[in-house]
């Protein structure tokens, strides 16, 4: 499974939409549970498999939802769950999931619902840059599709009700995956993570709750779920991405002024060692590649695009790379296959230089 | 406690409404409830923890009396101390169960108790007029903030109109 997915990074990794020289992703995900069951984690297999066939014969009766792809989860082995995680499809928890634990992935990849993970559907929805909204857009069609025909566990007062009460209300949690290297190389980096974090919003890793930070690469979220709309929590995390933005573009302003000759240095360094090295662990390519990507936003790089750098960033994570070519590999094997790849991909030429427009 | 709409029956619904610093209560007898549409959400529910909560009430006849006092959600069996173990609601009724306990912790983290987003399709015929409301107060409060007090009078018309609806 996922062979074909594996060739070409997912739709929201095209490297466009505002503040792609910073904003990789904006994603939004709704929790929502069918009324008068338990949930996931104290329901028995009979209501998990009851869960499961309601949220079915509600996609089928959408014509929206019908286009997508089912995944039962038992139909999975590990290298599948692996896979998905590293294509933000699931989190790390549904990645262990159980029985009658399952994944719709819609059409173009830029939407999934997982059913039976921590509540009973999780509806995701991811976009380019910081378009937020238009994440936004695609989950909440998806809640209302599914609304016509479940009934979902909703409290006049409380609003949505989920597991963690740290989700309840909109059940909404909101994101954008920022790359930060300039806070990172200034090392303003902890002060402005614990300057979000009082405003309320979250600071987490690339591959969102506990996950390690790799390649500069961070999630940020809005913290709070109640008392709130969507579209307030929305102007939130807005606003604080601006401000960040800002603040990044700052360091990186400040690092070309102050150190040049070393920041430069940095990013042609990284980029030989992706260019020619014979062996990369996928730690080295993110590393390398945050490099790449700050020398074409400083317009030091011109012969990668960012769409490059999205893209080999997404096939050499460890199950990509697996599923790529199609055979279970051990790390040292690994670290040289995706050496190849990374190198048969910096040969081409960039596309006509389109990241530039995008400024 | 009687049912605040027909004042006949007992009440079984127990609503909290906030605005601001304000506080209303709303108790329902179950059809008084139904009629404005809250459902109750233990109807139709097969109830695997009747048997094993009945026998466990059963079997501590003459024991610690103290063990059986702590409430359990009715339909998932869940104690606010198994909440407290594990961190996660067994059920949607948990919140009604532990209503109190929870907006105290719902407080905490979100600083709030009042739900302002969006709502199911099924519950508009309660909600729209409570969101509504709610945004008229907003409103109302804004009109007095910028001492727009023809506006202000407008919207608390506006407001008991609604009211009196409900």
């Amino acid at each position: 499974m996922f062979e074909q997915m594996s060739q070409k990074p997912a739709v929201w990794l095209s490297a466009t939409g505002a503040s792609a020289q910073v904003v990789l992703s904006s994603r939004v995900r709704l929790a929502r549970n069918v009324a008068h069951t338990p949930f996931p984690s104290r329901a028995n297999p009979e209501e998990r498999e009851r869960i499961l066939s309601f949220v079915k014969s509600a996609v089928e009766k959408s014509d929206t939802l019908s286009r997508g792809v089912f995944v039962n989860c038992s139909q999975l082995d590990d290298l599948d769950r692996d896979f998905m995680v590293e294509r933000h499809l699931v989190s790390l928890e549904f990645s262990q999931c159980r029985d009658f634990a399952a994944l719709l992935i819609g059409e173009g990849e830029n939407l999934s619902v997982m059913v039976n993970e921590e509540d009973h559907l999780r509806i995701q929805a991811l976009a380019p840059g910081l378009e937020m909204r238009q994440a936004f857009g695609l989950a909440n069609d998806v809640d209302d599709e599914l609304s016509k025909t479940l009934e979902f566990a909703f409290d006049p007062s409380f609003g949505y009700l989920t597991a963690c009460p740290t989700n309840t209300g909109t059940g909404m949690r909101a994101s954008v995956l920022v790359h930060l290297p300039g806070l990172a190389l200034t090392q303003e980096i902890e002060k402005v993570i614990a300057e979000i974090s009082k405003v309320g919003s979250v600071v987490r890793g690339f591959y969102g709750e506990g996950s390690d930070v790799l390649g500069n690469l961070f999630q940020v979220s809005n913290q709070k779920t109640l008392g709130r709309s969507e579209e307030e929590i929305m102007d939130e995390l807005e606003s604080v991405t601006r401000g960040i933005i800002e603040r990044e573009q700052n360091a990186r302003k400040r690092l070309f002024s102050e150190a040049p000759d070393q920041i430069e240095d940095k990013i042609w360094r990284a980029f030989g060692i992706l260019r020619y090295a014979r062996s990369l662990t996928s730690e080295e390519v993110l590393n390398m590649l945050s490099a790449l990507r700050l020398g074409i936003a400083m317009e030091v790089l011109d012969q990668v695009s960012l769409s490059q750098v999205n893209e080999i960033l997404a096939l050499t994570q460890p199950a990509h790379l697996q599923k790529f070519f199609g055979k279970k590999m051990e790390p040292s094997e690994r670290d040289r296959v995706r050496a190849d790849l990374v190198r048969s991909r910096l040969e081409k030429q960039p596309r006509k230089q389109v990241d530039r427009k995008t400024k | 406690m009687l049912c605040e709409d027909c004042h006949k029956n007992e009440a079984s619904f127990h609503l909290t409404r906030e605005r601001g610093k304000e506080k209303s209560d709303l108790h329902l007898c179950k059809e008084c409830a139904e009629k404005r549409g809250f459902r109750n959400p233990l109807e139709g529910v097969p109830f695997p923890l009747a048997e094993f909560l009945s026998g466990m009430l059963t079997q501590s006849k003459g024991k610690k009396p103290e063990k059986t006092a702590e409430e359990r959600c009715s339909v998932c069996g869940m104690s606010f101390s198994d909440f407290s173990k594990v961190g996660r609601l067994g059920c949607g009724n948990c919140y009604l169960t532990f209503r109190g306990q929870l907006n105290d912790l719902l407080r905490k983290v979100h600083g709030s108790t009042t739900h302002r987003g969006k709502f199911p399709h099924s519950c508009k015929d309660v909600m729209r007029p409570l969101w509504e409301e709610s945004k008229l107060q907003e409103e109302l409060k804004r009109a007095i903030q910028d001492e727009d007090f023809e506006k202000a009078a407008e919207l608390r018309d506006r407001i008991k109109a609604l009211v009196e609806k409900q």
